[in-house]
């Protein structure tokens, strides 16, 4: 059983926050296939928020195909984020680290490359969405 | 039953001030509500009207369905401002009177509240810390089992802690039990997290109100380069602007995305959001002639 925490000055609504926790305990196996997620209840009784939002971020995780509810049962994982991705972290990391040099090398700050990384990365993100 | 709370140009005077006016709210049922403005903005008087222990000078109010007031009453909870409770009265006392007072009661509900609360049955209300008569207060509000559950300022005048836990043993109430909720409070951060709905109330008046989530999305800050804010697009509705003499900084509401590249655009916090529509009648409204309550769902 994992337990969900909010940051409230983090910028991403609640409910993203409950399916990034999900996903991310998948990809680190803190969640495994056949793991019961907390209760909406248990999850409100904890948190203070409002159950809709769990029950949204629930049917996200539901419609990826990464969890399914069961009538009075409960909310079970049903497929796991973890040995797909681990793999493809080491690669990845590898050509970031690459472009880091690169981009020091160019005269880049430390502030330069994140707000360029941002910029790209919500560039990107914007483009997928339209 | 799809809607929980609706308002037709309601408004009530005392003597010659108006303390609400010109309301007029539709609330789908099954949501938590946060009604949220400055202190004497009204909305003491509007959770009033809702409970019908006032009469409205104009306008209508419907509660459930039917006309506030009349015999909805066991359908309606409500836990007035700063949670009262009888201090002479033991934790047993407000059990039975609740029992004794409301055709719906239910009796596990209330005992196992007092259990898990650690309560003691024979302890007198005046006797409770804050949090503890606030827990009460709910107890009694949650236990004649409500469709509509109206709480005034539930949580203003607890700490931290005792206000995080009314407000989780709350939503555990509205996830068991089918319930709709208002809860009024003068801070956003409270009913951030426990809202799904917002009505924010200003100088009397409803400044906006709808799904926090539209509103979060429909909402944006925008700064660029100074320019008269009547050259906007129409379908870009202006909430707030400041200027200097190079800048314009603006909040706007728009369904449409901002295609202007001039412009940075920025998604608001609740808070800011709130902010700015709270910031907006104290401001000379020279642009009157934009309907106040245009941006109402």
């Amino acid at each position: 059983m994992i337990e969900f925490h909010l940051d409230e000055r983090s910028g991403v609504s609640p409910y993203q926050q409950i399916v990034q926790q999900v996903r991310n305990a998948l990809r680190l196996g803190m969640l495994r296939i056949g793991d019961r997620l907390p209760t909406v209840k248990e999850v409100v009784a904890q948190l203070a928020i409002n159950p809709n939002t769990v029950l949204k971020a629930y049917r996200e995780l539901e419609h990826e195909g990464l969890v399914s509810a069961k009538q009075g049962v409960g909310t079970f994982v049903t497929q796991t984020l973890a040995d797909t991705s681990l793999a493809a972290h080491g690669p990845l990391r590898q050509d970031l680290q690459r472009w880091l040099t690169k981009a020091r090398r160019a005269g880049l700050d430390d502030e330069s490359i994140e707000a360029l990384f941002l910029a790209t990365f919500r560039t990107a993100a914007q483009e997928d969405i339209a | 039953m799809n809607t929980v709370l609706q308002a037709q140009g309601l408004g009530k005077k005392y003597g010659r001030r108006w303390a609400l006016s010109d309301c007029t709210l539709d609330v789908p049922a099954g949501r938590v509500v946060g009604l949220v403005g400055p202190n004497g903005a009204g909305k003491s008087t509007l959770l009033h009207l809702a409970v019908g222990m006032l009469t409205p000078t104009s306008g209508s109010i419907t509660v459930l369905g039917e006309a506030a007031g009349t015999s909805q009453r066991a359908k309606v909870g409500f836990v007035a401002q700063d949670t009262p409770t009888y201090n002479r009265m033991s934790v047993a006392d407000h059990l039975r009177l609740g029992a004794r007072l409301n055709p719906g009661w239910d009796e596990s509900i209330a005992t196992k509240r007092i259990e898990r609360l650690g309560l003691d049955l024979k302890q007198r209300a005046g006797r409770l810390s804050g949090g503890q008569r606030a827990q009460l207060a709910l107890t009694l509000g949650i236990s004649k089992r409500p469709e509509l559950l109206v709480l005034d300022e539930p949580v203003a005048a607890l700490d931290p802690l005792a206000r995080r836990e009314f407000l989780q043993d709350l939503m555990e109430a509205v996830a068991e039990q089918e319930l709709s909720v208002v809860l009024s409070s003068h801070l956003v951060s409270d009913v951030e997290r426990s809202c799904d709905f917002l009505i924010v109330l200003v100088d009397s008046r409803v400044q906006v109100s709808g799904e926090i989530e539209t509103l979060l999305a429909t909402h944006y800050r925008i700064s660029g380069p100074r320019r008269d804010e009547k050259s906007l697009p129409s379908a870009q509705h202006v909430i707030s602007a400041s200027h200097t003499d190079r800048q314009s900084t603006l909040v706007i509401r728009t369904e449409q995305p901002i295609l202007d590249p001039a412009w940075t655009v920025s998604r608001l916090s609740l808070e800011d959001l709130v902010l700015a529509y709270m910031g907006r009648t104290s401001a000379p409204e020279q642009n009157n002639h934009r309907p106040v309550l245009e941006v109402q769902r």
